[in-house]
């Protein structure tokens, strides 16, 4: 085989597996990435029952409860505006607590509550997770609004 | 004035690094020849100078003097001595004068023993690497100074992240800088060589060492970042494909790549300007996973300080760096001659597959670490995160492993597709018995990519094994050895990732203390709660025993640590190893009911993952000293007879 024939072999070879791997990744995103919703997104947009978001808010005061278990809690998210209500089971980061920032990975169940595989609080008091950038959370009202 | 001393020797090293360009410059394009007899010099004095800065910076922290801004935001008096020591790198300003002085010091290790390289091409490299070393003096002199001081000092220091308190930190960062910034060399080969148009075999067998040694580096900190986080999270996870994971991961893929390029290059001439190509990427890559993680737009525990105008210099920095290398390619590589041709089916096309195979991973973790970013400038927030990552790097690493394995059966230059087949038979019945055993034992009840991960570690594992066949092993060169033993990592580190995700057994409860639990074939007794305290953190210590299967009963100490300043809580994991896999506990909160959350995995040949990544560094050491040994061995002797 000439040198020439072989490059363009190599080429088109390197080209498909290119191609293949923009598809690949096109339809992986599709199906895979995480959209974020705040829970007035999810009463606006809807979310299918079962599709993997991230939901992100505060936990409103007085919501958290500890089931029989001793290891599943139950509490509601709030934006300010509506109010989700979620579960998780498993260790709850150290400052996971009422009135304080969360975003839970997971999926709604059927009834329409959030089970949470995954909590993302406030790893210390510098850290904020990206999605609650610029929202304030109100000591009194419990509720959470974007920053003026 | 240890600062100001430091601070100075950092200024000197940065106007050494412009004198180095300029004499380069001036050497070879000003046809002034004589200059360059100045310029090893100036690069090992530029080396010796940012080591001296790195120095009297770790001797701030270990003195803790608080009139240094830096000492007072991460560290504290109260701290271990360890700590303050290691501290010196967990903050921004601190690791970029390690990134800085890590480059100073290749840059004189260039100057100093590289003796390989034609003398132009080589004075070509120093002035490139004096050219990227000047965008970093730069960035930390005027938007990072480490020895900035604070007027009047406070009487103590804030501390550091207590997740950072931790022998990992003295480890993984230096060596992980070393192989990161380590490929800044293979960058400046590349533009050194473009420059000179000196693109060949002997360039390439003067370049290898530099790549091994820096991919050795790379890989021992990834393997030791990944255990660290593993045991000091406490998710029971090994790999979280975190976007500042992806960024050490990025560079090491595309140096995995260039290593093997870079041997068909010495070898056999061929895959030139591809070769120079994947030497330019390798290093982008490093400085790309630094913008990501330095400039805040990620949040991590990497993400020290959260500064857009920080982000935007090494933006800038990128752009000239990256673009300019990849202008001078496309200016220069039409006039490297084309290198020698090889057939379809032959070892440089095995090659090719590794490095084709590498890049489309290396582009898809690219993809997915920047698509949140992408999506986020149209307003939608999107995380992309291990659904994805497992998904399509997965299968691709299956291939690209299958492919290692075959690679060393071919011969270079011309092979006959049956005869490699051939030599794969006993390496593809072993995998088709596995397959057939664990599809027997266990289908449905594992993944389908685990079970296939599974399979292919150990027919990959036994085909890596292959090239030794009928040789003598102790004719057989240490290179070859080294080769066999880094792809056997690759078997081993794939087989406890499949048997990990495949086999781990994980409870979650509730207990009071005088309970018992069992889980897996273990037994494990919650005697009490116990309130301990460290030198700077006080804790709540369960004791346990764990028994197996009616053994022996062995103490183990989850915590959950409080550590004062900051104000943090940390778990500490209690982990039991065995041959065969590793116990993982570790203490959650106390419930209303005076019962303790505990959450328990056992984790079947999860060591695995970290002893291939050994043995794959391992691999890189033997290649490189057998590689290099003979021409150390001449050098010394010609010393020695001089």
């Amino acid at each position: 085989m000439k040198a020439k024939h072989q490059r363009l072999i190599l080429a088109l070879v390197a080209l498909a597996a290119l191609i293949g791997a923009g598809l690949l990744a096109a339809s992986a995103l599709r199906d895979e990435a995480a959209y974020f919703y705040a829970p007035n997104d999810v009463k606006t947009k809807g979310v299918e029952p079962g599709k993997a978001i991230r939901l992100g808010g505060m936990v409103v005061g007085g919501s958290l409860k500890r089931g029989a278990d001793g290891v599943t809690i139950h509490f509601d998210v709030s934006d300010g505006k509506a109010t989700v209500p979620a579960q998780f089971s498993g260790i709850a980061p150290d400052l996971f607590r009422e009135g304080s920032g969360v975003v839970a990975e997971g999926a709604f169940d059927a009834k329409g509550t959030f089970v949470a595989t995954n909590l993302l609080a406030k790893h210390d008091e510098r850290y904020m997770p990206r999605e609650l950038e610029g929202m304030q959370y109100n000591e009194t009202t419990h509720e959470m609004r974007a920053q003026p | 004035m240890i600062a100001e001393a430091g601070l100075a020797a950092l200024w000197l090293a940065g106007a050494l690094a412009l004198l180095q360009l300029a004499l380069v410059t001036l050497g070879l394009a000003g046809s002034k020849s004589e200059l360059l007899g100045a310029v090893r010099s100036v690069a090992v004095s530029q080396g010796v100078l940012t080591g001296l800065a790195f120095l009297l910076l770790i001797l701030l922290f270990l003195r803790s003097d608080m009139s240094v801004m830096l000492v007072v935001t991460n560290s504290h008096s109260m701290k271990p001595w360890l700590y303050k020591f290691a501290g010196t790198w967990g903050n921004h300003e601190g690791s970029m004068l390690l990134w800085v002085t890590v480059m100073g010091l290749a840059g004189s290790a260039v100057a100093l023993f590289e003796r390989a390289l034609k003398r132009e091409t080589h004075m070509a490299t120093l002035g490139a690497q004096a050219a990227i070393s000047l965008g970093f003096y730069v960035f930390l002199l005027f938007s990072s100074n480490p020895f900035a001081r604070i007027d009047p000092p406070p009487p103590d220091g804030q501390g550091l992240n207590p997740l950072l308190q931790d022998p990992g930190l003295a480890f993984h960062p230096p060596t992980l800088y070393l192989g990161y910034v380590g490929l800044s060399v293979a960058f400046s080969f590349a533009v050194g060589a473009l420059l000179t148009r000196q693109v060949d075999a002997a360039f390439a067998r003067a370049m290898r060492p530099w790549v091994l040694a820096a991919w050795v580096m790379l890989t021992l900190g990834i393997v030791a970042g990944s255990y660290w986080a593993y045991y000091e999270l406490g998710w029971g996870g090994w790999w979280f494909w975190d976007p500042v994971e992806n960024a050490s991961l990025m560079p090491w893929l595309a140096a995995t790549a260039l290593l093997h390029s870079v041997t068909v290059l010495a070898t056999r001439d061929a895959l030139r300007a591809w070769t120079v190509m994947l030497a330019v990427i390798a290093f982008s890559m490093s400085m790309v996973g630094t913008f990501l993680v330095r400039s805040g737009i990620l949040t991590s525990v990497h993400a020290f300080a959260v500064d857009p105008e920080r982000g935007s210099f090494i933006l800038a920095l990128l752009a000239i760096y990256i673009g300019g290398a990849f202008a001078l390619f496309g200016w220069r590589i039409g006039a490297v001659r084309e290198g020698a041709p090889f057939e379809l089916v032959s070892r440089e096309t095995m090659l090719v597959v590794n490095n084709l195979l590498l890049s489309v991973i290396l582009g898809l973790v690219l993809i997915g670490t920047l698509y949140p970013l992408l999506t986020e400038a149209f307003g939608l927030k999107v995380s992309v995160g291990a659904p994805y990552f497992d998904r399509i790097a997965g299968p691709i690493a299956l291939l690209l492993l299958i492919a290692m394995a075959a690679g060393p059966l071919t011969r270079w230059r011309r092979d006959r597709f049956g005869l490699v087949a051939g030599r794969m038979l006993v390496p593809g019945i072993v995998a088709l018995v596995t397959l057939a055993l664990v599809v027997a034992l266990a289908w449905g009840r594992i993944g389908i990519l685990p079970l296939l991960g599974l399979v292919v570690a150990i027919g990959v594992g036994v085909g890596s094994l292959a090239p030794l066949w009928k040789r003598n092993l102790r004719r057989t060169p240490l290179f070859t050895w080294g080769m066999v033993i880094a792809h056997l990592g690759c078997a081993v580190s794939l087989g406890g990732m499949a048997s990990d995700s495949a086999f781990t057994v994980e409870k979650l409860v509730a207990a009071r203390p005088g309970d018992t639990i069992e889980t897996a074939d273990w037994t494990l007794y919650f005697d009490k709660i116990m309130p301990i305290a460290g030198d700077n953190w006080t804790a709540l210590q369960a004791d346990m025993t764990a028994s197996r299967g009616g053994g022996k009963a062995i103490a183990i100490h989850p915590q959950s640590r409080f550590f004062a300043s900051p104000p943090t809580t940390t778990t500490e994991a209690a982990l039991m190893t065995r041959w065969n896999g590793q116990l993982y506990v570790v203490l959650g909160q106390e419930t209303d009911d005076g019962r303790w959350q505990i959450r328990i995995w056992w984790k079947p040949f999860v060591t695995f993952i970290w002893l291939g990544g050994i043995m794959i560094a391992l691999g890189g050491v033997l290649a490189l000293i057998g590689r290099e040994r003979r021409g150390w061995l001449l050098k010394w002797r010609a010393r020695a007879a001089a």
